[in-house]
């Protein structure tokens, strides 16, 4: 089944940073906004003590639940370019062209995801597990699908490391991510000109998405089967 | 003419993107939504200003102003050859679609400065300082142009990543300059993946919109300090580079230098982006 995502408003104490960061339901809009960006997602303000159940816990009140929130957006764009490049349809779906994207952007998300993976206890943290997820919904063999749903996932992707820089305290992890995001960056672009050549979709905004960690797990609980407990924001 | 027109004609979705970004920050609702197109610029400075009392640091102010020297740069640069016909008609949409963004970015941090914004510089493309004589001629060959213009995205890409942890102590400001950082970076792919797609040129790998190693083609010799290390190196390496935070990537499964350095973009210091910009600014 789906995953879901269950968030508790956290004020975490003591912040050094100036600007306080707000319970999250409230910066949203709160639990219909949460509801309305996936099937099923469940929000409870109150519930503080949870993750018990199996879930996937992204504590951001250090800079390891931000990592983990990456690692877990590159876990999922990974393991669908992974089923992208490996579907036996593979080679007569794409043109030659766009399969040297994909394989490209397929090693760019392994690189990305196995280097958290590596990082994150090499820094003193704990790696949240290998998620699983559900790409059943998606046809692999349809280009147009195929592409559509990679041009969500590096769009998803660059919104996401840009609404969760500034929660970021060390510098040199933020130095990371931003290492990270404009090749994302990079990706949407390329793979929105596989879609609409030569046009101005690569880039549709002079200001790019800055997604709320709600709405970008929101979006992803489609295609990953855990439950997300966001604390500690 | 060309900055009136923007402060006043700013698309209306672009304001409310940066809007609901604030919103999202400060927890205001939605009521920033209604505030004047023009004003919503100055709300984030405000609130930026009142992080810290009646000013932005001066660290930050000067991180801004030079952001804004580059896109200065970029804007006047696609302003210019979109107006001298140089680019073919099919890929038109491609140069003014960044020409816009470009200057957006312009008018965005210009409001954000205030009266602390710098001047524009007085520019000169054919890279000769300011003499009209430099090596290139961008608004009458469309390879020098585009050769120009990975150069210049490529670079404003790294000028940003480069400051994110100078911004870090104003969420606001450093969340909008991230917003910006991805869409040059937007930008530099396209340009690549364009210039790679040229008939009949050595140009470089046809759809590769990302940077391998710190490799350019051979059409683009001369933008190759784009790509090399900064000061201090271990802080701004050359765009090669494959350990990231103690990690080598490029030992990871199945990656190889090539992959891992594509993987991961570099960032690059103010000292060497203006340095690499400078043949372009008069004086």
């Amino acid at each position: 089944m789906e995953g879901s995502i269950e968030s508790g408003g956290g004020f975490p104490a003591g912040l050094a940073r100036p600007i306080a960061r707000r319970g999250f339901l409230e910066r949203t809009g709160g639990i219909a906004a949460a509801v309305a960006v996936g099937g099923s997602l469940s929000a409870c303000d109150s519930i503080f003590g949870g993750g018990d159940d199996g879930g996937v816990v992204l504590d951001f009140s250090t800079d390891f639940g931000v990592l983990n929130y990456a690692y877990a957006l590159e876990q999922l764009e990974a393991a669908f370019y992974a089923a992208v490049v490996g579907h036996a349809a593979f080679g007569t779906t794409f043109p030659a062209q766009e399969r040297l994207v994909l394989q490209d952007i397929a090693l760019h998300e392994a690189a990305h995801r196995d280097f958290f993976a590596a990082a994150i206890p090499a820094l003193g943290g704990q790696a949240i597990p290998t998620l699983n997820t559900l790409f059943t919904s998606i046809n692999f063999a349809d280009r147009t699908q195929v592409l559509n749903t990679a041009q969500m996932f590096e769009d998803l992707g660059v919104g996401a490391y840009n609404g969760a820089g500034f929660y970021l305290r060390d510098a040199a992890l933020l130095a990371i991510a931003g290492k990270i995001v404009s090749v994302e960056a990079r990706h949407a672009s390329a793979i929105r000109d596989l879609l609409s050549p030569r046009s101005g979709a690569f880039a549709p905004s002079a200001f790019d998405d800055a997604l709320d960690p709600v709405t970008v797990l929101g979006a992803a609980t489609r295609y990953v089967s855990a439950n997300f407990h966001l604390r500690g924001r | 003419m060309e900055q009136q027109n923007l402060f006043g004609g700013v698309d209306p979705e672009v304001q409310e993107r940066v809007a609901s970004r604030r919103d999202a920050l400060f927890g205001m609702g939605r009521m920033g939504l209604t505030l004047a197109a023009a004003s919503v610029p100055v709300a984030i400075a405000a609130m930026a200003r009142s992080a810290f009392g009646q000013t932005i640091p001066a660290s930050i102010v000067q991180a801004l102003n030079f952001a804004l020297t580059l896109e200065y740069l970029e804007a006047e640069f696609y302003t210019r050859a979109v107006a001298a016909g140089v680019i073919p008609g099919g890929d038109q949409a491609i140069f003014t679609t960044i020409r816009d963004h470009e200057n957006q970015h312009v008018a965005f941090l210009q409001q954000v400065l205030g009266s602390q914004a710098a001047a524009r510089p007085t520019f000169d493309f054919t890279g000769g300082n300011g003499a009209g004589n430099g090596p290139f001629s961008p608004f009458t060959n469309y390879g020098h142009f585009l050769v120009l213009a990975q150069g210049f995205e490529d670079t404003g890409v790294r000028a940003y990543k480069g400051q994110a942890p100078n911004l870090m102590s104003i969420d606001s400001v450093l969340q909008v300059a991230l917003q910006i950082h991805s869409v040059e970076a937007r930008h530099a792919a396209e340009v690549r993946r364009l210039r790679g797609q040229r008939a009949g040129t050595a140009e470089q790998a046809p759809y590769k919109g990302w940077i391998t190693l710190s490799q350019v083609d051979a059409a683009a010799a001369a933008i190759q300090s784009v790509y090399n290390a900064g000061v201090d190196a271990a802080d701004f390496p050359t765009e090669s580079n494959t350990v990231q935070g103690g990690v080598n990537v490029a030992t990871l499964p199945g990656q190889t230098a090539a992959s891992a350095s594509e993987s991961f973009d570099e960032p690059l210091d103010m000292a060497r982006v203006l340095q690499i910009v400078d043949p372009f600014i008069a004086g």
